[in-house]
């Protein structure tokens, strides 16, 4: 598989400025809109606006929940299905796709999608598939009250953040001043998909699903997080994002690996510790082994719509979406702040920040190949017993070379 | 009891469990023969907010008319049960040619991901197992020894192991073991260790996993041993003491065979929910250390984004496979006496 | 019902009359009252931890500087301007409606319970009444059945609800808690009717009583503490299950635990954890007073049927 970043979009256009036009949502013809989505505040914010799409002629009916990935194939299989818009990110729009379950978007965005930026159109083979409106990544959190009193510079490789922490340890800071997101499971795996981000190399070889990690470059990604736990808490197999903040605030951590929509929360100066929140930066991932590629995947949060759906629910559901997403939305700050909307009118904050940082650094998208929700999962089983000091790399990558091996010939990928 | 008279009392419990549970039952085994078609792949170019790439993809139209024609998948026989992710026959050949030693075959062949959900889970089982029976009992002796006033409330507190949902009771928990945490923090004090921490060794995850288990499941025994305690016959216990038994043998020769139907009852509840221990793992983030076969399935069902389910569906058959071992020596019990009976 | 309490407080009187003829040894019993002492706290403690953090600011409760801040509130003092606050409260109940989900739980509970009830006396008792080899083979079966894990059957049930347009509505979930709840329904009751004495429904049938009419006039009136320790655990189960409801309710239709779920947030969103910690101290209240209530007939119920195993 040969990825190329073709273009980076313009900046200017992606995360874009633009007049907003207020109006009150007007749909045109009747219909049903049925919105299924995670359950979260950034996300809230789009469907209920959305749902002010009700009237006499169109009925807005939504169900956001945690478990929304693991029943849209099952709610999407039925004809009619059972909702119409489908609220995904990168990874859980590729079992929609493998199961043919949404409908090319083209002239639906032609007929009412004026608001929307060229970036936020997803298209696959040349068909949108699907409209993103936030993006996500992985960024390197700091200290830079720290950094400047011990006189560090900020790392822009791992190599220099290995040494950063060796410098604030020796400096009688911190003893363990690195935290990244280390607990089995989706987490690991995704920092190890990071890291061997950054050497560049395919995770598959060209043109088969067979698994291409089992190199010089898998081995060296691997020693390089354990590194990483050399400066890490002995509680390190359990560091997931969401108990960052007490470590964070307590000061046990100069670093982290943090992920861009949660940013805002440790850099708020209304929270538990002011002064720590004050002096907490954020930049681009460190790259590593001279590759100059920030270790990190991008994601993008979008919607897709089903394809069992009469036109008129179609038309409906996607003005009540291109209601929601209008610039007004990021016009009201608090919305504005809850992550790096790609909407139309949005001004860049912190948390949008890094995302741009990244991209500019040349970070890819996380992949969307239908088997690398399987690599990533066996990741995330077999990496702990190496990280521990209980197996060497070479084990642990043939250990997800063969948990990897066996799921994809189940799923039918491999002969 | 006539067969129509009998089949009319119980025709809606079965109906229910035929429906919701036998069903799906079938077609979980059905499904662990079978996996899914060859995919067929395209190549095309995805473009997205942060540029185009050029990636793989499932041909959705190619693979919907060989579902179609085959909706199971291809038949894949038990070729499920016996691969590297399951039984793993062939790594355990592999492995047994290239080691020595046993204590070696034995530490790789526990590497193999089946293998080691299995050691956990039989590991909780046997352990939590009795300590849950002999606590309760010792709870309900207790209580049951108290004024009544006070028997109410202390009820009501044992109890709560068992009612505040385990997503909150082991996130609180989760919280107060930490090194820094109350209970954590003490631990350090009281063995003069403080880099003691129980999130950080295999081990010490371990115990923490079993104490958690018997705190939440002992309250299940101790009611039913308690109600138990009520029922013993009084005069046997007074001719006991008459005879001149201490309180000691009155407990080990009247109480504990009066209560053995009820210790039995109890096992058979919790070998089969304890060789099914999957929400303490997820609540004490213990991944790392401890995996157990229901982790299994639901890292196969909902770790990713597209399920597992042939795969899930062997490791559930396995598992219930795993129970009714464990439970022949109850079931053998119950058709003595079901025998003894009719 | 009157019978039987007066009964009961003939056997009571004079057991305790003799119970204090021969009084325990003074060092037994501080033992025993210690141990018990000893697990209230071990049982209560975490719950009553939660209870008082439940008032406290997220950087107190969950916070690693020292755990003493969540006695204190020294952050819950700096971000509200009092020691305690109901901010966690006031956000589950009424930000994210935590209301409605405690009335999906009402209804959740109450059906399947009743439900539950209603099928296990009937499947229960017949299977405890009738002979025959088969009715071994269900028993052994409906264990068989308790053995899947829940997760894997959930997974099956997806597809065919969505199908038939089932999907995410109340009546479903409790079909299905009930469905799953059998096995153990089952066990129980046939235990506790093996205990009732058969000459009572069979002398009721020699006075010309259907079956039917002999459970009903013989066998119900004397079979409710069995029936109410049962509906404890089956209400636990309906009460506290995450697998089921999480997957086949929509979100207006949830129940508490997934709702709480919901406000533990995510690897890449944050959670409102306060609020989940509010909603689980608010929920713990109503089984205080449904325990008290009932406590003493979950104990006499006990009594009388699962002796026998």
């Amino acid at each position: 598989m040969t990825k190329t970043l073709l273009a980076t979009t313009s900046l200017a256009a992606l995360f874009g400025l633009a007049g907003a036009a207020s109006a009150q949502c007007t749909i045109e013809g009747e219909g049903s809109v049925r919105i299924l989505a995670n359950d979260f505040q950034a996300l809230h914010a789009v469907v209920s606006r959305a749902t002010e799409c009700a009237s006499d002629s169109v009925e807005v009916t939504t169900n956001e929940t945690t478990e929304h990935k693991d029943i849209q194939v099952a709610a999407l299989s039925t004809d009619p299905a059972a909702y119409t818009v489908a609220v995904v990110a990168n990874g859980s729009l590729v079992p929609l796709l493998n199961e043919g379950l949404t409908r090319p978007l083209d002239d639906l965005v032609a007929q009412y999608g004026q608001n929307l930026q060229e970036s936020q159109l997803i298209r696959i083979n040349g068909e949108i598939m699907a409209i993103a409106f936030m993006a996500n990544s992985q960024m390197l959190h700091y200290r830079a009250d720290l950094l400047e009193e011990n006189g560090i510079a900020v790392p822009t490789t791992y190599e220099e953040l290995l040494e950063a922490s060796a410098a604030l340890r020796e400096a009688g800071v911190m003893e363990t001043p690195l935290y990244a997101s280390f607990l089995p499971g989706w987490d690991l795996g995704e920092e190890f998909i990071n890291m061997y981000m950054g050497s560049g190399q395919p995770f598959f070889e060209d043109g088969s699903a067979q698994v291409a990690i089992n190199n010089e470059a898998g081995i060296a990604a691997l020693e390089m997080m354990k590194a990483m736990t050399e400066y890490m808490g002995p509680d390190m197999m359990t560091y997931n994002s969401n108990e960052a903040q007490p470590y964070w605030e307590n000061e046990e951590v100069a670093f982290m690996t943090g992920w861009g929509s949660r940013t805002a929360a440790f850099i708020d100066e209304n929270g538990a510790v002011p002064e720590i929140a004050a002096a907490t930066e954020v930049v681009a991932m460190p790259s590593w082994g001279g590759n100059g590629i920030p270790a990190t995947t991008l994601w993008w949060d979008g919607f897709a719509m089903a394809k069992n759906i009469s036109e008129e629910d179609a038309a409906a559901s996607f003005q009540a979406m291109m209601y929601a997403l209008s610039p007004e939305l990021v016009a009201d700050p608090e919305v504005a702040g809850l992550a790096a909307w790609l909407v139309n009118g949005y001004e860049p904050q912190p948390a949008a920040e890094g995302v741009i940082a990244n991209m500019q650094a040349g970070a890819a998208p996380y992949p969307m190949t239908p088997y690398m929700g399987l690599l990533h999962t066996a990741l995330g089983d077999n990496l702990a017993e190496f990280l521990q000091g209980q197996e060497s790399a070479e084990e642990a990558l043939e250990d997800v070379e063969a948990a990897y091996t066996t799921a994809a010939t189940e799923a039918g990928f491999i002969q | 009891m006539p067969h129509r008279t009998f089949s009319l009392f119980i025709l809606p419990s079965l109906l229910a469990m035929l429906l919701f549970v036998a069903l799906p039952i079938g077609s979980v085994i059905y499904q662990s023969l079978f996996i899914e078609h060859e995919q067929i792949m395209v190549e095309v170019e995805n473009c997205g907010p942060f540029g185009c790439t050029t990636e793989r993809r499932v041909d959705a139209e190619a693979m919907a008319q060989l579902r179609a024609e085959e909706p199971a998948g291809r038949w894949n026989g038990l070729g499920t049960y016996f691969n590297a992710g399951h039984l793993a026959f062939e790594r355990i050949g592999q492995i047994w040619d290239r080691t020595e030693t046993w204590g070696q075959f034995l530490d790789q062949a526990m590497n193999l991901p089946f293998y080691k959900a299995l050691g956990f889970t039989l590991a909780y089982t046997f352990i939590v197992t009795p300590f849950v029976i002999i606590l309760g009992f010792c709870i309900a002796l207790g209580v049951n020894a108290l004024p009544n006033l006070a028997k109410g409330p202390v009820i009501f507190f044992s109890l709560l192991p068992m009612i505040v949902t385990p997503l909150i009771g082991s996130l609180v928990l989760f919280w107060m073991i930490d090194s820094r945490g109350i209970i954590g923090a003490t631990l350090q004090t009281i063995f003069g260790d403080p880099t003691l921490s129980l999130k950080a060794s295999p081990t010490l995850t371990w115990v923490t996993l079993f104490v958690y288990g018997v705190w939440h499941s002992a309250p299940f025994a101790f009611v039913v041993f308690y109600a138990g305690l009520q029922g013993v016959p009084k005069d046997t216990m007074e001719s006991a003491m008459v005879d001149g038994a201490s309180r000691r043998e009155q407990v080990r020769f009247v109480v504990i065979p009066y209560l053995m139907p009820l210790v039995v009852f109890i096992a058979l509840m919790q070998l089969m929910d304890n060789f099914r221990v999957f929400e303490p793992i997820v609540g004490f983030s213990a991944e790392a250390n401890a995996t157990s076969l229901s982790y299994l399935i639901y890292s196969d069902l909902r770790g990713q984004d597209t399920p597992l389910f042939a795969s899930a569906a062997a490791t559930s058959v396995l598992t219930t496979l795993g129970v009714i071992v464990l439970l022949t020596p109850v079931l053998i019990r119950t058709w003595r006496d079901f025998n003894r009976k009719a | 019902m009157t019978d039987t309490t007066a009964a009961d407080a003939k056997l009571i009187a004079p057991r305790r009359r003799r119970r204090s003829a021969t009084a325990k040894p003074l060092p037994l019993i501080a033992l025993s009252v210690g141990f018990v002492a000893l697990w209230v706290i071990a049982a209560a403690f975490p719950f009553l931890w939660t209870a008082w953090g439940s008032f406290k600011v997220e950087a107190d409760f969950f916070s690693r500087q020292n755990w003493m801040n969540a006695v204190t509130g020294v952050q819950t003092l700096r971000q509200t301007g009092e020691a305690f606050t109901m901010d966690g409260y006031e956000g589950a109940w009424i930000e994210q409606e935590f209301w409605r989900a405690v009335i999906n739980t009402a209804i959740v509970t109450f059906f399947v319970t009743t439900i539950s009830l209603t099928f296990g006396t009937l499947g229960g008792y017949a299977l405890a009444r009738s002979g025959f080899r088969y009715t071994f083979w269900i028993l052994i079966m409906a264990l068989i059945f308790r053995a899947m894990p829940h997760v894997t059957l959930v997974s099956g049930y997806l597809l065919p609800f969505f199908e038939l347009g089932i999907w995410g509505y109340l009546p479903t979930t409790i079909i299905v808690l009930v469905a799953i709840n059998q096995p153990f329904t089952l066990w129980m009751l046939h235990s506790f009717f093996l205990s009732i004495p058969k000459d009572l429904d069979e002398s009721a049938m020699v006075d010309g009583c259907t079956r039917f009419q002999a459970f009903r006039l013989a066998v119900i009136p004397v079979m409710w503490p069995g029936v109410i320790t049962t509906g404890l655990f089956s209400f636990l189960l309906a009460y506290n299950d995450f697998t089921v409801t999480s997957m086949l309710l929509t979100a207006e239709n949830q129940t508490m635990v997934p709702k709480i779920n919901s406000f533990l947030g995510s690897t890449q969103a944050e959670g409102k954890v306060m609020y989940a910690v509010a909603a689980v101290v608010s929920a713990i209240a109503p089984l205080f007073v449904l325990i008290m209530f009932f406590q003493r007939q979950i104990v006499s119920g006990l009594t009388a049927g699962a002796v026998k195993g």
